[in-house]
């Protein structure tokens, strides 16, 4: 394993600068957000929690899908008329469209922690499922992620809950391992992509004959905090793939969803949250169609000018959940949307979220059984 | 799911030019759309639907209502009732639009429907989609047994393609139509009466697969009256609709439980439905 | 908190009201949740500590709409919102009993995040009658701050311990005000133009359009908010570019200017610590310089000035002087 100093960490970012595109936690207005880093900037891998999760990486809040240039013709021709043949009809509207550029060269995702990785993880199995949609693709096989363990996990932390190693990262689906520990940054590589980045950066490390005995140290004091946490022991009986009969129609959801604004907090700061939205925004140089984050909570989600929509904030409370731990592992081999990062907890306005909606339905089903 | 884009993500369609436009009742318009060479866009199956785009407005998910054994052109039939349609309707011949499909599955005309005896009932609008299927049919006449269409509108102005059900579908080899309208109206001597009412009356064999497309209060009493009849969820199709942004199953917008209509459906048999949990 | 509850309870049960709107006891010692109580039993999850910072008067907008009357909990500027809501005709006053709670000053966790505190097992310290340090029990050892350490920032510029509406007090109120309400204000008039861009440039690259300011803010009531609009290009999701990062907050500043009571909840919910209340605070203080001091909500027959003409108003181009003040 390898290791270099703190110090020397903006040096590690100027290098990898040079030959990549550099996303990372970055320190702004006294906030830590993953951003682009360039001289001058502060990296921050010390704070535990990005307020905006890694999945900007691979898929950014906003993205050009495709642009289309739009042509009047003036009609000189009695335009409007049908054709004997197709190919004969006049033009009235020329438009002609342009693909977006997909992402054509590496970057590297520096510092994303193993919830993170996983939220990766849980987009792939909808982006990269057949209809491949070529922009996370492209971002994805040009993104070399380094994870970075967690050094000391926060009470809003449930991470171990999804099977999840907050103190290991190179059991999650990373390229790089790593672990930030007093004064060294350990540097572990994994896969061949991991390897190449390494070798680019090798005149900045140092092999480490201590690392194995720091890291392992490491590892147990970060599996101690987090089986203190408060949330550790939160169990994900009934719920699950195949489970929606039994929740659907449950009362509970009454009772929790009353506080919900229908902001959409949740839904941004969320790593796994993966709806979108398809606009238009009209410039003189063409239309430009793009993509941007879009939530179930807003209340036009579903919306239809036929009408039918979900209508009341609980129908779009319990689509969420449903869609976290329910619908998703349905599809999924029974793997959950949830990665226990929380950030729900920490951000919503009205301190709802997904803990309490599990606990919720835990209570219900034990007073139902004591009753019995 | 065609990988038929040219190389492009699914979700750039392609430029589609318009070639005709009929204005069928008030307020629908069927639009024939080709290539701008004047082919085809794409090949479809029956039951399918297309995103129709104009630029700078807005996209819509459109179901297909011509069927792929017409080799000319594709049409759609489009009712204006919002912002995207109401623009549509503002379109000539010589407009181009952007177009992007197919998507969604298909009705089983090659499998489940095969030698079989089939019942369509429509109402109003919902007549477009199931046009596609019927025309496959009488297409290839000798793979289905009989047809029988039963479709009712608000009004007579109100039905869309009349005169292709009166001079090609009442003309068509062991083919029975059955029009009605809600009410009295000047000019029309056929049956009076809501579609449920009107399939009560006439009481359908349940020798034949149900096939059902309309408002949902429609489908909802014709389902009533079909298993009234005797007919059972295994022997009903419909297709669903809602607001759908990719079309691909991945914008998360249009699931009824664990079931994108977008890709798992527009197209469910009513077994299917049943397990769907009460969303809508 | 005791009398609260009881008192609460009371109400439900002699059937003065059919719901209390009050907090509900968080999974963490420092999320207490708004929440409806039909039941005394209910009752039992009822927390009111030095964690409940949120305004309860815009619940009432919906609340008001239902059978039979609700109680509602208000801190003193709590009070100064749901009296613009009524004079807005937003809520009915009828259907209200409203309980004027007492304050200390209300806590803000990221003070503590920020002071480095983190796996927190329990707080103590927080009741509204106490007068210690705030205690945090943590996986990383026990850690103190003091009370007024740990203040949310309105709290520190507090308009009063007085409630200016209420049917009966519980608990009483201190006015933790320690600062001058204008004084960031006026910190940043004295800056450059180019400085002042600089700074709201690179506090609103942090907005991600996730609308809590917009839908946490008693003045921000309508039932189709601009920004939802399918028929304006003002309906744009996400921010496209740094235009629409701006546009969307020095909008909304003006939609509620001379309505904004300076609750302060628009900051407080912000996920990303953007301090959007330096946008309203400068609307305010404009407005009082331009018509005379004005607080929003302090009298519900008062007519804002925005709304009002006298002889005596500024000219209007002495009002827009650019960049100058």
């Amino acid at each position: 394993m390898y290791s270099i100093s703190r110090d020397k960490l903006d040096s590690l970012y100027s290098a990898i600068a040079e030959n990549y595109d550099l996303f990372m936690p970055l320190k702004a207005a006294g906030k830590t957000n993953y951003g682009f880093w360039s001289e001058g900037a502060e990296g921050d891998i010390d704070t535990l929690k990005t307020i905006r999760s890694g999945k900007d990486a691979f898929f950014p809040q906003v993205e050009q899908l495709y642009t289309v240039n739009r042509e009047f013709i003036p009609a000189d021709v009695a335009g409007g008329e049908e054709a004997e043949k197709a190919a004969d009809t006049p033009i009235r509207t020329k438009l002609s469209i342009t693909p977006g550029k997909l992402v054509d060269h590496d970057f590297v995702v520096f510092g994303m922690r193993p919830c993170d990785v996983r939220g990766i993880e849980v987009m792939d199995n909808v982006y990269l499922k057949d209809p491949v949609d070529s922009y996370y693709k492209s971002r994805r096989d040009h993104g070399i992620v380094v994870a970075l363990a967690c050094h000391e996990p926060e009470e809003s932390c449930f991470c171990t809950v999804f099977g999840i190693d907050p103190a290991d990262p190179s059991k999650a689906k990373a390229d790089v391992a790593t672990w930030l520990i007093e004064d060294k940054l350990y540097w572990k590589p994994i896969t061949e992509k991991g390897e190449a980045l390494t070798a680019k950066l090798a005149s900045m490390f140092e092999e480490d004959s201590q690392a194995d005995a720091k890291v392992d140290a490491e590892k147990a004091a970060i599996e101690n905090i987090a089986g203190q946490l408060p949330n550790a022991e939160l169990s994900l009986e009934g719920w699950g793939a195949g489970k929606t009969d039994e929740k659907f129609d449950s009362p509970v959801w009454d009772k929790v969803y009353k506080g919900c604004l229908g902001c959409g907090t949740c839904t941004f700061v969320c790593p796994t949250c993966q709806c979108y939205d398809i606009k238009d925004y009209t410039t003189k140089d063409g239309i430009q169609r793009y993509r941007c984050w879009d939530s179930c909570m807003y209340s036009d989600f579903t919306l239809m000018a036929g009408g039918q929509n979900r209508q009341t904030q609980l129908q779009r409370f319990r689509q969420r959940f449903m869609h976290k731990l329910v619908y998703y592992p349905t599809n999924n081999d029974g793997m959950f949307m949830c990665v226990g990062c929380g950030r729900c907890v920490e951000k919503c306005p009205q301190s709802l979220n997904i803990v309490k909606v599990i606990k919720a339905f835990a209570k219900e089903t034990k007073e139902v059984s004591a009753d019995v | 799911m065609c990988d038929c884009n040219n190389g492009r993500d699914i979700l750039v369609p392609q430029v589609g030019i318009i070639t005709g436009i009929t204005q069928e009742t008030p307020d629908v318009k069927t639009f024939k759309v080709n290539a701008p060479d004047g082919g085809k866009l794409f090949e479809h199956m029956p039951g399918q639907c297309a995103m129709v785009c104009i630029p700078g407005v807005s996209e819509g998910m459109f179901s297909i209502t011509s069927s792929p054994t017409n080799k000319e052109y594709q049409e759609f039939s489009i009712k204006k009732c919002g912002l995207l349609t109401e623009q549509l309707h503002g379109l000539r011949v010589g407009d181009m639009v952007t177009v992007r499909g197919p998507y969604g599955n298909s009705f089983p005309v090659e499998t489940e429907f095969k030698g079989k005896n089939l019942l369509f009932i429509a109402g109003g609008i919902g007549l477009a989609p199931l046009r596609s299927v019927i025309n496959y049919c009488l297409d290839n006449r000798d793979n289905y047994g009989r047809i029988d269409i039963l479709y009712g509108s608000r009004s007579a102005d109100d039905l869309v393609k009349l005169q292709e059900i009166q001079e090609v579908w009442m003309k068509a080899p062991n083919v029975n139509v059955y029009l009605t309208i809600d009410r009295e109206q000047e000019g029309w001597d056929g049956h009076v009466g809501f579609v449920p009412t009107y399939l009560k009356e006439i009481g359908f064999s349940t020798d034949c697969i149900g096939i059902v497309c309309g408002p949902p209060i429609m489908i909802k009493f014709v389902l009533q009256g079909l298993k009234e009849l005797g007919f059972t969820d295994e022997q009903i199709y419909t297709t669903l609709e809602l607001r759908m942004k990719c079309g691909v199953g991945k914008c998360g917008r249009c699931n009824i439980g664990s079931k994108y209509v977008c890709k798992d459906g527009p197209v469910f048999r009513f077994d299917q439905i049943d397990e769907l949990p009460n969303e809508y | 908190m005791q009398e609260l509850i009881n008192r609460l309870k009371e109400l439900l049960t002699d059937g003065t009201v059919v719901r209390a709107i009050g907090w509900k006891k968080g999974d963490m010692p420092y999320n207490p949740e708004p929440a409806y109580f039909t039941t005394p039993e209910e009752l039992d999850d009822f927390v009111y500590d030095g964690f409940c910072g949120a305004n309860l008067s815009k619940m009432m907008i919906e609340a008001g709409k239902l059978e039979g009357k609700t109680a509602v909990c208000l801190k003193p500027c709590d009070t100064y919102s749901f009296n613009q809501l009524i004079r807005e005709h937003r809520v009915n006053r009828e259907n209200a009993y409203i309980i004027g709670v007492g304050c200390r000053g209300k806590l803000d966790i990221e003070k503590a995040r920020e002071a480095g505190i983190k796996g927190i097992k329990s707080i103590s310290g927080v009741e509204i009658e106490g007068d210690g340090e705030v205690v945090f029990d943590t996986a990383y050892g026990q850690k103190t701050m003091d009370y007024k350490d740990l203040m949310l920032d309105r709290c520190h510029v507090c308009k009063g311990k007085d409630h200016v509406i209420f049917d009966e007090i519980i608990g009483e109120s201190q006015d933790t005000g320690d600062a001058d309400r204008f004084e960031e204000v006026r910190k940043i008039e004295t800056m450059t133009p180019e400085e002042r861009f600089a700074f709201f440039k690179s506090e609103l690259s942090k907005c991600i359009r996730c609308n809590a300011c917009r839908n946490v803010c008693p003045a921000c009531s309508c039932r189709k908010c601009v920004f939802d609009n399918t028929k304006f290009d003002s309906q744009q999701k996400a921010n496209v570019d740094s235009f629409e990062e701006k546009m969307f907050h020095i909008i909304r500043a003006f939609h509620v200017a001379g309505r904004c009571t300076d609750c302060g909840e628009c900051s407080r919910v912000c996920p990303e610590g953007i301090p959007l209340h330096l946008f309203n605070r400068k609307f305010i203080k404009d407005i009082d310089d331009f018509y005379g001091e004005f607080q929003a909500g302090k009298d519900p027959e008062a007519q804002s000035p925005l709304t009002d003409y006298t002889f005596e108003d500024l000219e209007p181009k002495d009002a827009v002087g650019r960049g100058d003040k």
